[in-house]
């Protein structure tokens, strides 16, 4: 009990100021930057996605029970900001505790990873997951996921993705379906016509306006924060821009994705053309804040053009040929992380051939 | 015969305090010390006691098990004291010095006529042998090898680094005369790098007997290391040796003058100096005669050598063999109100995007000994380390491997290559972190002992 309050009280000294600690071994002088300054810039890169999440399930309340327009952004955000903010707190109480408790245990001290996890957590679910399966999906991906392994770094999924997981198979008919994704009260009915499918379950039909400009907004129903490209992108930009996520992930996921969309149409078996795959579902989020997660995805440089490549395509393969899951992005995800190791098993082992032969050509 | 090759990775870190060109002070000591952890690979044998009168070049230590390797008196004197430690470990061996630097004679001889094994006699019983140092592991070469080439880096990149054009510009034919020497050891002949930025201005150009290669990049571009991997890459079984600028000169020296010379200039710099300057003195000399630097201030770490790989001297420690640089530095014991969220610091360096340090190139930092952060396990991926590391190998799997304690991963993952300066910028930008050169330096006494 001792360690874990120590492992608390310095978890919280140092989220206020950068300890005094010096220099004991090896290089006298170390760079400014560290694990937190690095993981509150991803939690800043997902602020956009998450204020549009919040302002959407409000929209999305409204349009199902006939009300509102879109020009309400106040009303319609603070409405949704009510319906998020538990998923918040459980996601963080939970998740947070086990961390600290486990970080007490080992005698480390608590890393700020979770930080992230958290806060992606509530943006990958439906809105109206019952908070005690999201606890109980929080400490099972954090325990079993990451803590088991030895805390953050060691893990080898992305304890975020895989809380979606246990949900997913756990409780499908609270994950998927068209009930899920609009958040009501329990003494409101939904409007004449309403379906609340996501487009990716509708293979692209039409819904209220569902046109191409409506998915890259965002205005449609889906996950907390996957709805708006234009707010991943955001995102996307500044993770890019400060170099904390790999483009070279997200390119490998896009062109992965669009080769896939491609020979789709070709064979014409896709209801949507390839480059619409990229802006519906979860395949921006994740391809952003997800399959970029630098401990879970390829280390080695080319390793992530191909660990990239492999998610965006196997995304489409799902969603294409798979009729029980309308979406494929978190199994493919979850798919690039186990194969990490091998791509840079094999990326690592022929670059050491390759330089062995060029050194001894004689063998 | 010179080929030009670009390093594209790589950091220059940008410290404050950079030494004048300038000699401000000929340090004199009135004692130095002869420390045996300056060496690596070697097991001292004390061959003096206390009392004993000393020459400059009388051998004090010998190595137990290779007893023709010798550590020699810097000055004349007398041993004033044997220290040890725990477990009566030997830390050093004082000589008070009489100040007439009497040199024992070892006859001037010309390396041309003499075979390699009279040259390897004359370096090893002049007590010069250490500055002769192998590839792999960084230790003591072994004499009774044959290396595959010799190499010499002409350019220092790490930070605050003394400028060899100034501190040896003047000894061009003891630098010339140790090339000779040296040349005899080898078949592959005596490689020299030079930078690309002065390249053709440096004296070092001139120099003959020697297959020059030019080098343009950051920070290690600069480490003999990194410059062996582009031309002839350490592979198992192969034996490189290097030998440093100072070394070689005081090797020259040996056979020029016939004397055991290693007075240097050194570069008294860093953050925490009050007039960055060099001083002419002797290694071993005690940091206690480069107060008049850095006066009675509290709180100040004084590292023999750079900021990034140098050894935490103290102010009654002693400047190391091979080091011709001192760094001063304020110990970092501030705490930095909400440094991991505040966009602009002004007084923190990073190199990382994230911090905005890049808007504001050109400007210098008075860096401090502050961690930054906590030590965490590796988060970042293999690329982040591998930007700031210009050579043919996966840094973190090299360390995970040194960390795993894998024999076959190391030797795959490119042990023999490096030694841990060449990786002190992955720890000096690590995240995590890590302290990754004594990671190193633990797998490479991992593979000495597992070779034996």
């Amino acid at each position: 009990m001792k360690k874990f309050w120590i492992a608390t009280k310095d978890a919280f000294a140092t989220f206020l100021h950068v300890p005094g600690t010096v220099t004991l071994k090896g290089a006298h002088v170390r760079d400014g930057v560290d694990l937190k300054r690095i993981m509150i810039i991803v939690v800043i890169a997902l602020v956009p996605a998450a204020l549009f999440g919040m302002w959407n399930v409000g929209y999305q309340h409204q349009l199902a029970t006939g009300g509102g327009t879109a020009a309400n952004i106040l009303p319609n955000w603070w409405w949704g900001f009510l319906k998020v903010l538990p998923l918040y707190i459980v996601a963080y109480a939970v998740g947070l505790f086990i961390e600290f408790f486990s970080s007490g245990l080992r005698g480390e001290e608590v890393n700020e990873g979770y930080l992230v996890t958290g806060f992606l957590i509530p943006l990958i679910v439906p809105v109206t997951t019952p908070l005690w399966m999201l606890a109980l999906a929080v400490a099972f991906a954090v325990i079993f996921g990451k803590e088991v392994f030895g805390g953050t770094g060691m893990n080898i999924w992305n304890p975020a993705l895989l809380t979606r997981a246990f949900l997913f198979f756990s409780y499908p008919s609270a994950m998927s379906g068209s009930q899920v994704w609009v958040a009501k009260r329990a003494s409101e009915s939904f409007a004449d016509g309403f379906t609340g499918a996501t487009p990716l379950a509708l293979d692209g039909a039409a819904q209220y306006s569902n046109t191409v400009w409506s998915q890259f907004l965002g205005t449609i129903p889906g996950s907390v924060g996957e709805t708006s490209v234009i707010a991943i992108l955001l995102g996307a930009c500044l993770l890019l821009w400060t170099g904390v996520a790999s483009w070279k992930v997200m390119c490998g996921s896009v062109l992965g994705a669009l080769l896939v969309g491609w020979l789709g149409d070709i064979a014409g078996i896709s209801a949507v053309p390839c480059w619409n795959q990229l802006i519906i579902g979860g395949f921006a989020f994740g391809t952003v804040f997800m399959a970029t997660d630098p401990v879970t995805s390829a280390q080695t440089e080319t390793g992530k053009w191909i660990y990239g490549f492999i998610i965006g395509a196997l995304c489409i393969t799902v969603r294409l040929f798979n009729p029980g899951y309308a979406e494929g992005m978190m199994l493919a995800i979850l798919f690039g992380n186990t194969a990490a190791p091998l791509i840079d098993h094999c990326v690592v082992t022929s670059r050491i051939n390759r330089r062995a032969k060029k050194l001894n050509p004689a063998k | 015969m010179s080929n030009k090759i670009v390093l594209t990775k790589g950091l220059d870190i940008p410290v404050s305090g950079e030494a004048e060109l300038r000699i401000t002070k000929t340090v004199a000591p009135d004692m130095v010390a002869v420390c045996p952890a300056d060496f690596k690979g070697f097991i001292p044998r004390l061959l003096v006691k206390e009392g004993d009168s000393v020459l400059c070049g009388s051998p004090v230590l010998a190595d137990k098990k290779r007893p023709e390797i010798l550590a020699a008196s810097p000055v004349s004197g007398t041993v004033k004291e044997v220290v040890r430690g725990e477990k009566r470990k030997l830390l050093a061996v004082v000589i008070a010095s009489d100040g007439r630097n009497e040199a024992l004679d070892l006859g001037v001889k010309s390396p041309e006529g003499m075979d390699p094994e009279q040259i390897k006699a004359c370096i090893l019983e002049s007590g010069l042998w250490p500055f002769v140092i192998q590839r792999p592991y960084g230790i003591i070469a072994n004499p009774a090898d044959k290396p595959k080439a010799i190499f010499i880096s002409a350019f220092d990149t790490a930070p605050l680094a003394a400028s060899p054009e100034f501190t040896l510009g003047d000894r061009m034919a003891d630098i010339q005369a140790g090339i000779n020497a040296l040349a005899r050891l080898t078949d592959g002949g005596v490689h020299i790098g030079l930078n690309a930025a002065n390249c053709s201005g440096t004296p070092f150009h001139r120099l003959d007997n020697v297959n020059i290669h030019v080098f343009e990049g950051r920070h290690p571009a600069g480490n003999v290391g990194v410059q062996i991997s582009h031309v002839c890459p350490v592979t198992k079984g192969t034996v490189i040796w290097t030998v440093s600028l100072p070394g070689l000169a005081a090797i020259g020296a040996r056979f020029n003058k016939g004397r055991y010379d290693v007075a240097r200039k050194v570069a008294v710099a860093g953050p925490a100096v009050m007039e960055p300057a060099y001083v002419l003195t002797y290694p071993g000399a005690p940091m206690s005669t480069l107060a008049s630097f850095f006066g009675n201030e509290d709180d100040l770490r004084i590292v023999s050598g750079n900021i990034l790989s140098g050894t935490n001297a103290g102010k009654d420690g002693y400047l190391g063999f091979y080091d011709n640089s001192v760094t001063v530095l304020r110990e970092g014991t501030e705490e930095e109100l909400f440094g991991w969220l505040n966009p602009i610091r002004s007084k923190v360096y990073s190199q990382d995007r994230t911090a905005f340090s890049w808007l504001f190139s050109g400007r210098k930092y008075d860096m401090d000994t502050n961690l930054h952060g906590g030590p965490r396990a590796f988060v970042m991926s293999d690329g982040y380390y591998g930007k700031v590391l210009p050579m043919d190998i996966f840094p973190l799997y090299l360390i995970k491997a040194c960390l795993a304690g894998d024999i076959d991963k190391m030797e795959k993952f490119g042990i023999y290559e490096v030694i841990p300066e060449d990786l002190a910028l992955c720890e000096y930008i690590d995240p995590s972190k890590n302290n990754i050169q004594e990671i190193i330096a633990d797998g490479i006494r991992l593979m000495l002992k597992e070779m034996e």
